[in-house]
């Protein structure tokens, strides 16, 4: 009965979704009126059309192996780093988590969480005009519609832009995974993960990302008006390249208020938890790193100055916190760890997202360096003070890391401190850059949206899952091991 | 005959079981185990959790000698695991009250 109450659940999800949107599987008439692809959408809208820009190759084939690099992040590399944490008789069950987890998110992507996230709507969501991608390409007429970058005139296709969003989607619920591994429920993880993607991911990734894109700014007359349809966070003026806060701290917070709500595991500070496998936590590590590149430098959107630059932040920065982390725990705990080391990368790839295009060298310094040890302490004191078992430090690493990032980012934004500043004004594409105390003050409110909307829709969804189906497994099959008793089969055998 | 039952550091099989066979002994049981003596554990710590390890791995031998040979290979044994350092390991000795050899049926000092 819980098991069929399970799936009435999800596809309820998904049916109401279909439903409307049968209207919109033909290809879409008015796709002018969808921001970002408007610049160059118009094809066929109108009897003489201007000549509509056409995508730049290099753009093209960099933004499809950014997106590739980032499924890399998620499937394997987030899951073999997390998987190498627990204990052997939960492995399959972390592999499980973020491999149905990763593509439940991009199917509803493509069904509603792309057209919530990235059309216009309010400042809050978006539309419905994509629901299931419609309008993205007219089989018909053989068009594609395009998507803005940051430049004028140099779009790229939607759809490639749809496919590069939804990993970052799909791998930032995943990260949430690990703060209640090893105790969680399967069925539950399904239905919070509906629930919280399409009430916290695609609102804050809205109020965050969406704007009008570059071409929409055509006279000095319009500015006020384009920046007023784009998301609430983006007209505040807040700075997030890659996904300090979309990603990172949304999921942080999430995962702590998992790790309150499914509760401790069984044994918790009394046996010992340890990981089973760090050589594959250090593999995982190293193809986050790796993917990362995409996820940072593919932010750009193109393959250009700006994506050089998120490039060489995300190689240093995180270079820095290796080091950082390594260091401070030889000093402060006596021995340099490789899980240390593993950890400190991830938290400086975390602290340098929302930075990575907008701060410049020496912000890549100073924000991996400060990663490294911020971070640490979060794993050792911070950890304590909370009192929840996080089981694999996802507040720790990624809210914490994300908090950090995307303050700092307002403090080397600054041209004085060697960042690029930021466009004040899209029409005539001057940087600028206020003062730092401002664009610190516009970061800690964004962060602070980012954190109450996060927690109280990962407190929403939490109930209603516990309501429907529980969040946890008995506490004897926590004992045999999660892969055997949720999956029916087990990792290793000897 | 005898049977000694010896626990040893695992680094120090291959020395053994040479000086084992050097004086004139057939067969060796070999089991990996863990346990506690009076060599202390160790501590690990992962992230901010720290576990103390109790139970250090350790190598099981059993061997199977007529009973003139016993203090041999005990002095065998006795020389090749030794380090000089706590957690060398013990050797046990017991009466071995019969042999057989399954594929022949022999039985006693003949099934060794």
């Amino acid at each position: 009965m819980k098991r069929l109450l399970t799936f009435l659940a999800l596809f309820g999800a998904l049916s109401f979704a279909v439903t409307p949107a049968t209207a919109q599987i033909k290809p879409a008439d008015k796709p002018a009126a969808t921001a970002p692809a408007a610049a160059a959408a118009a094809p066929g809208a109108t009897a003489t059309p201007a000549p509509a820009p056409t995508p730049n190759k290099g753009d093209v084939a960099w933004m499809l192996t950014s997106t590739a690099l980032v499924l890399m992040m998620s499937i394997p590399g987030l899951a073999l780093f997390y998987g190498g944490m627990v204990r052997a008789k939960n492995m399959l069950s972390v592999l499980m988590q973020v491999f149905v987890t990763f593509s439940l998110i991009v199917v509803l992507w493509c069904v509603y969480g792309y057209s919530l996230a990235f059309t216009e709507g309010n400042a809050y969501f978006g539309g419905l005009d994509r629901l299931f991608l419609g309008g993205t390409f007219d089989a018909v007429k053989g068009d594609f519609a395009m998507a803005a970058t940051f430049s004028k005139a140099t779009p790229i296709p939607e759809l490639v832009f749809v496919a590069f969003q939804a990993t970052f989607a799909a791998i930032t619920c995943c990260l949430i995974l690990g703060a209640f591994a090893e105790r969680v429920k399967f069925s539950a993880v399904l239905i919070f993960m509906v629930l919280w993607f399409t009430f916290s991911y695609t609102s804050i990734a809205h109020m965050v990302w969406f704007w009008m894109g570059p071409d929409a700014y055509t006279t000095a007359k319009v500015v006020d008006e384009m920046n007023g349809k784009a998301g609430l966070l983006w007209q505040w003026g807040a700075l997030d390249f890659a996904g300090g806060t979309v990603v990172h701290i949304n999921a942080g917070i999430a995962g702590l208020v998992g790790a309150y709500l499914v509760g401790k595991r069984v044994g918790f500070g009394k046996e010992a938890m340890t990981p089973h496998n760090l050589p594959m936590t250090m593999i995982g590590a190293a193809l986050l790193w790796m993917g990362w590149f995409g996820f940072n430098a593919g932010s750009a959107l193109e393959a250009n100055n700006s994506a050089a630059l998120a490039f060489m932040n995300t190689f240093l920065a995180t270079a820095c916190a290796v080091l950082a982390w390594t260091f401070g725990e030889w000093l402060f705990k006596g021995k340099p760890s490789m899980l240390g080391a593993a950890s400190g990368a991830v938290a400086g790839l975390v602290a340098i997202t929302p930075a990575a295009g907008n701060v410049g060298i020496p912000g890549a310094f100073v924000i991996g360096t400060a990663a490294g040890l911020v971070c640490l302490w979060a794993v050792n004191q911070l950890k304590r003070w909370l009192g929840a078992d996080d089981s694999l430090d996802v507040f720790g690493v990624h809210a914490v890391g994300g908090i950090l990032g995307a303050l700092l980012t307002g403090v080397f934004n600054a041209p004085a401190l060697g960042g690029p500043g930021f466009y004040n004004n899209w029409f005539e594409m001057k940087p600028g850059f206020g003062s730092i105390l401002d664009q610190v003050w516009i970061q800690a409110q964004a962060i602070g949206v980012t954190i109450v909307v996060s927690g109280v829709v990962a407190l929403i969804a939490f109930k209603i899952a516990d309501l429907i189906v529980g969040l946890r497994v008995t506490e004897e099959e926590e004992r045999e091991g999660l892969d055997v008793n949720s999956h029916g089969e087990t990792a290793y055998h000897t | 005959m005898k049977l000694i039952t010896a626990i040893i550091k695992p680094f120090k099989l291959d020395e053994v079981r040479e000086a084992l066979s050097a004086i004139g002994a057939t067969g060796v049981t070999v089991t990996e185990v863990k346990g506690f003596g009076r060599q202390k554990g160790h501590t690990e710590l992962y992230r901010g959790a720290e576990y103390v390890v109790d139970f250090l791995p350790k190598i099981k031998i059993e061997v199977a000698i007529k009973s003139e040979m016993l203090e041999q290979a005990i002095e065998a044994i006795e020389k090749a695991a030794n380090t000089g350092k706590i957690g060398d390991g013990k050797v046990f000795v017991f009466d071995l009250e019969q042999v057989i050899r399954i594929r022949t049926g022999e039985t006693g000092a003949d099934a060794l």
